[in-house]
């Protein structure tokens, strides 16, 4: 029975990973756009919110905190279950990115407007500052997410991108301290982030033992 | 009793016709039952924006609510509210009163004096909108049932229903919600127990069927479906000031010199213009400076915030 079970599972996967390669890249990227065009459309119509504003700021963040967690789960995914989502990395980094630049935007543009506020807001609420610090450090990552620049830094592109895990801790952080009262949602996001992390620790010690 | 508060504008004044007959059905259809104006505080009204203070729709103030015991999705209340059973409902009124009692509600409403008032709402969020209430003062109430000498303070409770409130299941807050005024903001004519919106029933979401609402203090204050409300000597505890102290003080009166310290409060959203709505200053006393600014003569409203 065991047995069965675990050759099923080979099997599946097995074919999940073959699928997982002929899918070629742009559908990913087009795919995870999809949903903001879709925020935008609801946003705009008037039927995400009576108040669209702060609606369509949270949808978008909240998708880019998604993608965020994708993009942390595809090495644990690989290393411990055998999917390989590797060919995919890319894009959801940068689509991560795309989105937490229009959850900016938004917030910039549509709901702060009074220019004065922008630079107070920015250095006078902790949440805003950890957000705009996220999103900084997210740019250098976007910027390097080409075959040119991996070539070009080599060793320096792995450290560089090891900036995600810190990222990824601040958006979940940045949406714990927004919310009022005490709300379980975002020490939800927060708790699977650091499983994430966490399971990348377990690994290395791992790794290093059986060496 | 009552009517000891005037309204000095008509809507018309500050609405074009051309947006009051089109975005103001609502109000159309209510046209027989006379529109009392909106409460603006003299000399405010050259510093809005044309047209921005527009008393909002039915739609827009009934399905944009915060009401945490059904949830913190501003939606929440109107997809759940509608489990909280409003009938039958009292109120108990107790403390320092000549005639502590449980008082049913019907036998409330029937001794009091309903009028139409319309007020500026303020969210402690930054946002904001204007709703016609249809309810009596306080002072009204508070004299039926005697307010006796050394009461300095009211209490307000709302009911905590768990099986009719999805929302007390998490600890957002510290159940159930209660709130407080000083005795003469709660006498102050401005101060009303709202039963209605629009000439209709309250619905649940705006908290049936009868709730505080303080037009010159944030939102959160004007508390929701009470079911106590206690005299006392001495100052009660409130619930987002229980939840966060630094962020939510006693007083809460709305206030543009002092920020909220996780966003500013000197402008507002005004609900119902869109995606691409302008924020608005916000006024002192939100544009009730007039009326209820002696109240703090001489009291720091950066330390009483």
């Amino acid at each position: 029975m065991m047995a069965w079970i675990l050759e099923t599972s080979i099997n599946m996967l097995n074919i999940l990973n073959n699928i997982v390669r002929k899918v070629p890249i742009w559908s990913i990227y087009l795919m995870l756009m999809l949903p903001s065009f879709y925020y935008f459309y609801i946003a705009a119509t008037g039927t995400l919110s009576i108040e669209p504003i702060k609606a369509l700021e949270h949808k978008l963040g909240e998708f880019g905190l998604k993608l965020i967690i994708f993009v942390l789960a595809i090495t644990p995914l690989r290393r411990h279950l055998g999917f390989n989502l590797f060919r995919f990395r890319r894009a959801v980094g940068l689509m991560t990115y795309y989105y937490i630049s229009l959850h900016f935007l938004v917030w910039l543009l549509l709901d702060v407007q009074v220019m004065s506020l922008i630079i107070k807001d920015i250095v006078k609420r902790p949440y805003i500052t950890i957000g705009m610090l996220a999103f900084l450090a997210m740019t250098p990552l976007a910027l390097s997410s080409n075959n040119y620049a991996v070539r070009k830094l080599g060793r320096v592109w792995l450290k560089l991108h090891k900036l995600v895990y810190g990222i990824a801790v601040l958006g979940a952080v940045h949406f714990i301290m927004l919310v009022k009262g005490f709300q379980l949602e975002p020490f939800i996001y927060l708790t699977i982030i650091l499983s994430l992390l966490a399971l990348r620790i377990k690994f290395k010690k791992n790794y290093v033992r059986s060496d | 009793m009552a009517n000891r508060w005037t309204q000095n504008l008509t809507e018309k004044d500050i609405t074009p016709e051309s947006d009051f007959l089109n975005r103001r059905q609502v109000v159309k259809s209510l046209a027989g039952i006379g529109l009392a104006g909106l409460g603006l505080a003299a000399g405010t009204s050259s510093s809005l924006a044309k047209g921005s203070d527009v008393t909002n729709t039915w739609e827009e103030i009934t399905s944009y609510n915060n009401y945490y015991e059904f949830g913190t999705g501003k939606n929440d209340p109107l997809r759940y509210a509608h489990q909280l059973k409003t009938t039958p409902w009292s109120i108990v009124i107790d403390g320092l009163v000549e005639r502590p009692a449980r008082y049913a509600l019907e036998d409330i409403v029937g001794k009091m004096t309903v009028e139409e008032r319309i007020y500026r709402l303020r969210c402690v969020e930054g946002w904001s909108m204007v709703v016609p209430w249809n309810g009596f003062e306080l002072a009204d109430l508070l004299n039926l049932a005697g307010v006796k000498n050394g009461a300095k303070y009211v209490a307000f409770e709302t009911a905590l229903r768990p099986d009719e409130m999805p929302g007390v299941s998490y600890p957002v807050l510290d159940w159930p919600y209660v709130e407080g005024l000083r005795l003469d903001e709660a006498m102050h004519p401005l101060t009303i127990m709202a039963n209605g919106i629009y000439g209709k029933a309250i619905p649940n979401q705006n908290g049936a069927p009868l709730r505080l609402v303080v037009p010159w203090k944030y939102g959160f204050k004007s508390i929701k479906s009470v079911v106590r409300i206690t005299l006392m000597d001495n100052q009660p505890s409130t619930s987002w000031n229980k939840s966060n102290s630094r962020e939510y003080g006693f007083y809460s009166n709305v206030n543009p010199e002092v920020d909220h310290p996780r966003w500013t409060q000197a402008y507002e959203r005004p609900i119902g213009g869109g995606l691409f709505s302008k924020r608005k200053p916000t006024l002192m006393f939100n544009g009730y400076a007039s009326e209820v600014a002696g109240m703090y003569d001489g009291m720091d409203l950066r330390n009483f915030y």
